[in-house]
């Protein structure tokens, strides 16, 4: 990815921002010119809320050029409670605990750092849901 | 020592307190055992049990990120109403180029906000939320966030090793009315000296040894709670509870028996021995667990301690409000549950410490 359009993405990339077609409802990531459920043009912005679950996923052992370091990592089809499906890196997870199914949410981490010298870039990627102790009544 | 309004004591004009807060600890733990075991054999002696371990793909940026999510989900603000993100950690990703910027982009609080990086050692978390109470206090902005965050380096075999660990807090600062804190008064107290420092382009800090105690964190420690308590006229039996910086298990202990705490009013907040010591984030993630179980009318004193050397006093009362928001993001337990054990040679690889070319 280059500087330029990683800056041009960024917002997408860091929160999951899509949109909301204003003629079929759909929810839409990532973001573009035309629907592509109803093929017309005007869309709002929306915030999607990161929640979703594994619909498919594979181990990354050789991994292309600028993410070695973090290899070996899950890569998952991820289908979101708003309905888009999104291709993303799962973390905080080995790829011997991921299960088709399970419950994730939307981290934002480093996915490539240009080496030393470069820039860092930073994506969302899916986690599995973070559990919440039982409370006391 | 006293000031232009009579006082050592630092308060806003207008009534502010702590409108959201968020911690954020990473998955990973390294006990202090596996430390011991490559380096020292020595087991009778370790300063904590485990310490926090960030993944490879986490930094100072992407914890704040986190934390501060938890901080505004809580909050409930429009992110556009925050005018200031202000990150205190001294393991920022760049040297030159904001974490605050990265921070405020991912939580759509640009552009119309004021964004930078503080440093000051641990005390950088205290020294930004000092600032955002000004800067809410003074009228000039209806909030400012505050993150204190780190994922400190030791050098491999050193003391700090065992110890230095990866965590931290957010704390959204906003009007008395809304807040699950009110903000009572805070003080400041600093000296130059020489207990710990890392230069420009070193990788691991060094420390000046018998520097660390008594002339460094006991005694700016002790002297901030202490003037802060004289100057509001508390004593220790006002505070329900009681959070100091933490670099291992024994030093706030010790530092809240000589000034007459005892023991159960520093435990809500003692982390160190489960996620050793997070540096700027240490007494703020600290203070978010006692914000996690404290009831209403609880009076909080919360202290830091930055080598360099200094020390921020801050007093809070927990209000009604802490019931409606508590459960609206992950409690700090929750993320001190969530625990994968790694070995030494995980860690080594995780945190960079093999030499690659
Ligand atoms: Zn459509």
């Amino acid at each position: 990815m280059t500087v330029a359009r990683t800056w041009r993405t960024r917002r997408q990339r860091y929160s999951l921002v899509g949109e909301r077609c204003d003629h079929c409802h759909n929810a839409i990531f990532p973001p573009r010119d035309v629907c592509p459920y109803c093929a017309e043009p005007a869309q709002t912005q929306m915030a999607l809320s990161g929640r979703g679950t594994v619909y498919s996923y594979t181990t990354v052992y050789d991994a292309p050029a600028g993410f070695g370091e973090f290899a070996p990592y899950p890569v998952a089809l991820v289908k979101l409670e708003e309905g888009p499906m999104v291709t993303a890196q799962l973390t905080d997870v080995s790829p011997e605990e991921v299960t088709i199914g399970m419950p994730v949410e939307m981290v934002t981490r480093k996915i490539q750092e240009q080496g030393e010298e470069g820039v860092i870039i930073y994506n969302y990627k899916f986690r599995p849901q973070l559990q919440r102790q039982a409370r006391a009544a | 020592m006293a000031k232009q309004n009579g006082s050592v004591l630092l308060r806003p004009q207008r009534a502010v307190g702590i409108v959201g807060y968020g911690a954020y600890v990473p998955r990973y733990r390294l006990p202090a055992s596996e430390v011991a075991r490559v380096w020292s054999g020595r087991m009778d002696t370790l300063p904590i049990k485990e310490k926090a371990v960030a993944g490879l793909d986490e930094d100072t940026a992407t914890m704040s990120i986190e934390a501060a999510r938890n901080a505004l989900a809580r909050a409930r603000v429009d992110p556009h109403r925050i005018r200031a993100v202000w990150v205190g950690s001294e393991s920022h990703p760049y040297a030159v180029k904001p974490t605050s910027t990265i921070v405020a982009e991912a939580l759509d609080i640009v552009p119309l906000t004021s964004a930078a990086d503080w440093e000051f050692a641990c005390k950088a978390g205290t020294e930004a939320l000092q600032a955002a109470i000004a800067l809410v206090g003074s009228g000039m902005a209806d909030y400012a966030l505050s993150i204190g965050m780190d994922t400190a380096q030791g050098r491999p075999g050193d003391a700090l090793e065992y110890t230095a660990a990866a965590g931290g807090a957010a704390l959204l600062v906003g009007p008395a009315e809304e807040s699950v804190a009110r903000f009572e008064a805070s003080l400041s107290y600093v000296t130059d000296t020489p207990d710990f420092w890392r230069r420009a382009h070193a990788h691991y800090p060094s420390h000046g040894q018998r520097f660390t105690g008594e002339p460094a964190y006991f005694h700016h420690i002790t002297s901030a709670a202490r003037l802060i308590m004289e100057e509001t006229g508390y004593g220790p039996a006002d505070f329900r509870h009681v959070v100091l910086h933490q670099p291992n298990t024994k030093f706030p202990q010790r530092a809240a028996t000589m000034l007459g705490f005892k023991p159960e009013q520093i435990q809500a907040g003692l982390l160190v021995p489960v996620i050793g010591n997070t540096y700027a984030g240490s007494s703020l993630v600290g203070f978010s667990a006692v914000l996690d179980v404290a009831e209403p009318g609880d009076r909080v004193l919360v202290v830091s301690f930055g080598s360099g050397a200094g020390s921020d006093a801050f007093i809070f009362q927990v209000t009604e409000r802490i019931h409606e928001v508590r459960d609206l993001a992950p409690r700090t337990s929750d993320y001190i549950a969530r625990r994968t054990v790694i070995d030494y040679a995980t860690y080594a690889r995780f945190r960079g410490k093999m030499l690659m070319k």
